[in-house]
């Protein structure tokens, strides 16, 4: 049998392969964990190709079919089409909704087994739940590059700075959005639930984002919800830094990109990302409380 | 040599049940333990306990050393699971799903290559590191899952109904690789089964039953304690064969469908008496020994297949589940 080749090696050696690690830092070991399951995020998306079609499918349709229809009701004269307009919401979508189907793919896991494996492995929750944060926002993420590099069908200009501004801004929002759909997932164990449960929360948000129309001149209803929606907060700088690179008449510029504002203040585009980000740290903060709890 | 497992009153209550009444036991370095029992005795809960999945509700247990309940990532460090249901990622290779729980696990990197040669090697999967688990049928997947149980090198390798909806054919080839593998790496293997035939691949059992051990040794010795072996003649003349069986060797037969049987301490050393005694001419006989069966039984009242069918309820949430994830 084939366990000969095994006792050609030297036996004693058999009982400890490996000489009794020193015990490694927490930190090491963490750091270990949260490598491996980021990785076969990466493995599992690579073989999987389809996905990233289907997840280009919907902003193109949002941003060429949508975008140029209502292209021939809405005129913003010569120096701008919606579709550039639309582009920042497109790219937020694109990013939103393939970042929604990595954090999901822990139900997945759930439903093959698969997630038993981590869970009892001896390393922390946490750095479970960092790792698949960080894998799924990576996934995400390459959707934004995919968005980034059909900008310019929508008359985006391809410069270098305002390309890594809008990665690193939707880099960021994707690592919110996993680590909401984690801590969502912790809960659900079906893979169909999990949809319908994030398609429910997620559709408001992402009308109310002002992601298919300017936040200025609002009802005062909607004025109030779209301050309230943090996806708001994603979608502004990304527009915002589209529009820095073009050539628009200020006034226009002022109607379609009037920014933030909370009772008349002016919130800085600093702290916008800094919303963004606090949402980010706090779901993730949840989710590996949640999944503390998961058996 | 310190116990591999060694229990102490370890309870389990799940509001009013008692799923684990206060079992004890200890097993030894290198040994293969079975814990065997109908489908809710209790086996599971143990075994979840054992390996820190199931927080118990009193007493205590150690695994290499490791106390369950404080030293939970330790305990979790030396051991290998292989649970009732599948555990891989399909879509990954096998050889990544062996890479992927290295890392959990923390094998020293250099080490890594080389230790998945050995346990690739050890379950006859080397020529398949490189499919999709997919691909691979019941048994393979299995045998990875061992494989996998085995790469950090546990000091207990826990088996959770090993071959649960595996045909018998597989069944037996997992259990050539598990006793080889034991024999190469000496690891102590700690199982749980309802098939009375796998108990005999243990080197002790214990018997569980409604959350207690019931009997717990050799599977030899389990049969020798119920006693004896049966023993079937064909004869010439049956009448004269039973009163000379009595005269004789003070020994109660009786016939059925042509045979004469009886019990009797050791039948095969007792068969050449037989043939020098008996006097009446013997046509065949047939010596049997008493089967794990006839141990439970004898110890619980009923069959496994009774006391199975007594708690119906639990045993086809479980059916219902796996049916749902396969």
């Amino acid at each position: 049998m084939s366990a000969e080749a095994v006792l050609d090696v030297d036996r004693a050696d058999l009982a400890h392969p490996w000489p009794a690690p020193a015990r490694r830092s927490r930190l090491a070991v963490s750091g270990r964990a949260i490598w491996v399951v980021l990785k076969r995020e990466g493995i599992r998306f690579a073989a999987d190709r389809l996905r990233v079609v289907t997840g280009l499918l919907q902003p193109i349709l949002f941003l060429f079919v949508l975008g140029s229809g209502l292209g021939t009701l809405v005129k913003f004269g010569p120096h701008l089409n919606l579709r550039t307009f639309l582009y920042p919401g497109a790219a937020a979508m694109s990013v939103l909704f393939t970042a929604l189907f990595s954090a999901g793919s822990v139900v997945w896991d759930r439903e093959f087994g698969f997630l038993r494996e981590m869970l009892v492995a001896p390393v922390s929750r946490t750095s479970l739940v960092v790792g698949k944060c960080l894998g799924g926002a990576l996934v995400a993420s390459t959707q934004g590059v995919l968005m980034i590099a059909i900008a310019g069908l929508a008359n985006v200009p391809y410069d270098g700075v305002l390309m890594l501004t809008i990665f690193g801004e939707l880099l960021l929002l994707a690592l919110a959005v996993v680590s909401f759909g984690m801590l969502v997932a912790a809960r659900i164990q079906q893979f169909q639930s999990f949809m319908a449960v994030t398609q429910m929360l997620v559709m408001p948000l992402f009308f109310l984002s002002g992601a298919m129309y300017p936040l200025s001149n609002l009802p005062a209803w909607m004025r109030v919800l779209t301050r309230i929606d943090p996806l708001t907060y994603a979608v502004d700088p990304i527009r915002r830094a589209v529009f820095e690179h073009l050539q628009v008449p200020p006034a226009l510029r002022a109607r379609l990109v009037p920014g933030i504002s909370w009772d008349g203040w002016h919130v800085p585009l600093g702290l916008e990302i800094g919303v963004v980000a606090v949402m980010a740290a706090l779901f993730m903060a949840i989710a590996a409380l949640e999944f503390r709890k998961v058996d | 040599m310190p116990a591999a497992v060694s229990v102490r009153g370890l309870v389990k209550r799940y509001g009013e049940v008692e799923a684990v009444r206060g079992v004890e036991f200890d097993v030894a370095q290198g040994e293969t333990f079975g814990f065997l029992g109908p489908n809710g005795a209790g086996k599971s809960t143990t075994i979840g306990m054992l390996c820190t999945l199931v927080r118990p509700s009193a007493g205590s247990a150690t695994v290499a050393g490791y106390d369950v309940v404080r030293d939970r990532d330790d305990v979790r460090r030396s051991i290998g699971l292989v649970f009732q249901d599948p555990t891989l990622d399909s879509y990954l290779t096998a050889e990544q799903n062996l890479r992927f729980h290295a890392e959990l696990y923390g094998v020293p990197r250099s080490a890594v290559a080389r230790r998945l040669d050995q346990v690739l090697e050890l379950v006859g999967l080397s020529d398949r590191r490189h499919d999709e688990v997919r691909g691979f049928s019941g048994g393979m997947k299995r045998r990875l899952e061992i494989a996998r149980g085995l790469l950090h090198a546990p000091v207990v390798l826990f088996l959770d109904e090993p071959t649960v909806g595996l045909d018998p054919q597989t069944r037996r080839s997992i259990w050539a690789y598990i006793k080889s593998l034991q024999q190469a790496e000496r690891t102590t293997i700690f199982m749980t089964t309802h098939y009375m035939d796998e108990a005999e691949y243990c080197d002790r059992i214990a018997i569980i039953d409604q959350g207690r051990i019931v009997a717990l040794d050799t599977p030899e010795a389990l049969k020798a304690s119920i006693g004896e072996d049966r023993v079937e003649i064909r004869t010439d003349d049956d009448l004269a064969a039973i009163a000379a069986l009595e005269e004789r060797f003070g020994l109660k037969a009786s016939t059925h469908e042509g045979l004469v049987s009886f019990s009797v301490a050791n039948g095969a050393e007792f068969v050449p008496r037989l043939f020098a005694g008996l006097q009446v001419p013997i046509r065949s006989v047939a010596v049997s020994r008493p089967s794990l069966d006839d141990v439970f039984l004898s110890y619980t009242g009923r069959t496994i297949r009774e006391a199975e069918s007594a708690a119906p309820n639990e045993w086809m949430r479980r059916m219902a589940q796996r049916g749902m994830r396969r």
